[in-house]
């Protein structure tokens, strides 16, 4: 056999049905052999979205999606993807063509070191040999990226090793004496970690990617009922909780509810559940829950005490944890367990502040796109998003359901993700709808990649949130650089209906409130791809918390739903007594 | 003003690593990536076939140091790592020395400074003495301080490696 069908031979060995990816002249070997092969590619038309389309397929199914992109500019126009898969623990599988074995350290044509370019930015990586490596190269590139914290790996495959002949071996058993992820939690520390949760009057638990990894949204809900506990989110963590259920918060930090944030820092025990507690969602660390203990459960013992010291930190696998924690806290008395005090006060504190959805404002408001949005799609709509404004109102606004069914970019910040993340996504799960959310800067910055959904009649729903700017950027103008707009308008072109039909992608621009939601439901029911290209008022701000600042620092008017007049205050608990 | 007592504290870090490719760039790499403050790695093979020994001294309080040892234990080819305790730790580096030498009288007197540090010559020319010594750091700069004044043309080092003494393997 060859090393280019050993390659599919062992990706298929693996359960893949799907690649992306895009060919060159290093590659021919392999994609010579992809041609009558069963598994099936798709020809993205930049490599960036073959690594993002992976990456949302890995998150919209928890396998590991492969990508695949040629030596040289082919494997630097992945680097992107990767470092985004890298960031949000994403399983990812990133082929890489290389010159051959003779010519590498020569600077020959298309020759870049891959290896050494993505050491920073996977969580292994490999570079093929000899063809006799393969087999066991691609087994272990999938378990690493698969279990403990998941991430992406890299194999960076010559052109020669591709052709060379060899006696095709089943992977015998791989052999990482290396890596052995901490799945069990220690039982000690379940314990501490119980009793402290049951000797608190305020507990809350902030729940990370680390749920939706981990498979754990079950028992999350479970636990945070057994012990009345309210449940904040990471943008990652998004999803893991149904945030219709009375116990969710929404979302914690720089762009959180105005609930989480300021519970968070009433809380007097923090159960934080697989979040790496990122500056974006603690905001200035000396006031991070500054009168709670601190519970860390995460996978990766490295993320425990990086950014925040903790009380009892437990490594491990977070389904498995919780289930031990369910065990040993179920046994305890009722009145340990119960605070249910405690939490009829956050939920009183909640209704006062839900945020605003409805306005009838022309231009629209990007809230009333979201509750439009929110209407007409159902819960197992997978809704990715872009970076900026349009993702944080999606993670401030919209209303997740399901884990796995909201995808955004969370650690990097990549623009351009939501639309490639999109076709992923929908590969991976084709029955579900699948919804894009994006900027207009973010998706032109991968609009090429429209070929790819109409060619493939991949039926995804794209919305951009077109603001002519680009928004977020300008937000922080207007709010710390006295109004200074410096290079984020994005002017008048390009005309994004008219960009989708170049493409034969359906299109539609809707400019007032109800068009969004019959829109939505016309792009759904068309079951191709279709692009909404939603105009709205580029003024709209969301409340933030500056860089740096305390979470409950926070600026710009908070608009809430139910007409309370003058500023929402928060009385900590016990506080209240004397009464309004 | 908050003074950090051990901010600056030395740790040895033993590391036993596979014995491939690429390893040393991966922890070299996490090192500058993560901005910790590293002062030497040395790697060689070690009692096992596959296996090689890294022993990094690197700078920090005790978090950076529990960074260190995570991040490093994170790495695929990184098998086993071990903050060593300086007080059950035998530390010791290689140097050569090549000094200056005039006349006659300054040759004898190298010689001897080479000998007291337990030291060998093992190179001559008309103008050059070349010691070898093997020890502490510390020791070693006391020699190096001693022949400065004669001149010192060339000094290669190795860096510190080293291992715990008695029973205790990492
Ligand atoms: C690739 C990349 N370049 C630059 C940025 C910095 N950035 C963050 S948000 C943003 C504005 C995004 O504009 P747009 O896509 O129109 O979204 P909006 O904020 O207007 O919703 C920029 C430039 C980024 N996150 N990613
Ligand atoms: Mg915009």
């Amino acid at each position: 056999m060859k090393g280019g069908e050993a390659i599919i031979k062992s990706l298929m060995d693996q359960g893949v049905e799907t690649v992306f990816g895009y060919p060159g002249g290093v590659l021919l070997p392999l994609y010579d052999v992809l041609y009558d092969s069963d598994l099936r590619h798709i020809l993205v038309r930049h490599e960036q979205c073959a690594a993002h389309a992976a990456d949302g397929f890995a998150r919209a199914s928890g396998k590991v999606g492969v990508c695949i992109g040629t030596s040289g500019p082919g494997a630097t126009n992945l680097i992107t993807g990767i470092a985004t898969a890298y960031m949000d623990s994403s399983p990812v599988l990133a082929i890489a063509g290389q010159v051959a074995t003779g010519l590498i350290g020569n600077d020959a044509f298309q020759e870049v070191d891959t290896i050494g370019i993505t050491m920073p930015i996977t969580k292994h990586n490999y570079q093929a040999m000899k063809a006799d490596e393969i087999p066991g190269m691609i087994r272990s590139a999938f378990y690493i990226a698969s279990t403990g914290r998941n991430g992406p790996v890299v194999i960076d495959l010559p052109k020669n090793v591709q052709e060379e002949e060899f006696e095709y071996e089943l992977a015998k058993d791989i052999e990482l004496p290396g890596y052995k992820p901490t799945m069990k939690g220690h039982p000690l520390q379940v314990k501490k970690a119980a009793k402290m949760i049951m000797n608190s009057k305020k507990p809350v638990i902030l729940a990370g990617g680390g749920i939706i990894l981990s498979d754990a949204s079950k028992e999350l809900l479970r636990f945070s009922n057994m012990i009345h506990a309210p449940v904040t989110t990471s943008l990652m963590g998004k999803g893991s909780i149904p945030e219709d259920n009375l116990l969710s918060l929404g979302m914690l930090g720089m762009h959180g509810r105005k609930t989480s944030n300021l519970i968070i820092d009433d809380c007097d025990c923090l159960i934080s559940i697989g979040c790496r507690f990122s500056d974006r969602t603690t905001g200035s660390l000396t006031e991070f829950a500054k009168n709670a203990k601190i519970v860390h459960i995460d996978v990766d013992p490295a993320e425990i005490g990086k950014n925040v010291d903790v009380d009892v930190p437990i490594v491990g696998d977070a389904k498995i944890i919780l289930n031990d924690l369910i065990n040993v806290v179920g046994k305890a008395k009722d009145e340990n367990k119960n605070h249910s005090v405690w939490l009829k006060h956050v939920i009183d504190f909640k209704n006062t502040c839900m945020p605003r959805l409805s306005f009838d404002d022309i231009p629209l408001k990007p809230q009333q796109v979201i509750k439009e949005l929110s209407e007409a799609i159902d819960d197992d709509t997978i809704v990715t998003t872009d970076v900026g404004q349009n993702q944080m109102w999606m993670a401030h606004y919209f209303t997740s359901r399901n884990p796995r069914k909201f995808i955004s970019s969370g650690g990097l910040g990549t623009m351009g993700f939501g639309f490639p993340a999109a076709m992923g996504a929908k590969i991976a799960m084709p029955d579900n709808d699948v919804v894009a959310v994006c900027g207009d800067g973010g998706f032109l910055m991968v609009c090429q990649d429209l070929a790819t959904v109409k060619e493939y009649d991949i039926p995804v729903v794209i919305c951009v949130l077109d603001n002519r700017r680009l928004g977020m950027v300008s937000q922080w103008q207007k709010l710390f650089y006295n109004k200074r707009m410096s290079y984020t308008d994005l002017g008048q072109s390009p005309d994004f209906v008219k960009l989708a039909e170049s493409f034969g992608v359906s299109a539609e621009r809707v400019e007032k409130p109800g068009e969004m939601y019959e829109t939505v439901k016309k792009a759904i029911r068309s079951d191709e791809p279709y692009l909404i290209d939603v105009v709205i008022d580029p003024d709209e701000i969301l409340p933030m918390v500056p860089a740096g600042c305390g979470l409950t620092e926070i600026v710009g008017e908070y608009k809430v739903e139910r007409e309370t007049p003058g500023e929402i205050l928060y009385k900590p608990i016990g506080t209240d007594k004397s009464g309004d | 003003m908050v003074i950090k007592l051990d901010e600056s504290k030395t740790h040895i870090i033993s590391a036993l690593v596979l014995n491939k490719p690429g390893v040393l760039q991966r922890v070299a790499g996490l090192f500058t990536r993560r901005g910790y403050n590293i002062e030497n790695i040395t790697v060689g093979t070690s009692e096992q076939e596959n296996l090689a020994r890294m022993t990094i001294i690197a700078k920090g309080d005790e978090k950076v140091l529990e960074q260190i040892t995570k991040q490093l234990n994170k790495l695929i080819d990184v098998i086993k790592v071990r903050d060593l305790d300086p007080d059950i730790t035998v530390k010791r580096e290689l140097c050569l020395i090549k000094v200056h030498t005039s006349t006659e009288k300054n040759r004898s007197e190298i010689i001897q400074y080479a000998n007291i540090f337990r030291g060998r010559i093992i190179d001559v020319s008309p103008e050059t003495l070349t010691i070898e010594i093997t020890g502490s750091p510390e020791k070693i700069e006391a020699l190096i301080d001693l022949v400065r004044t004669f001149g010192i043309k060339e000094i290669a080092r190795t860096g510190p490696t080293a291992i715990s003494r008695g029973n205790k393997t990492i």
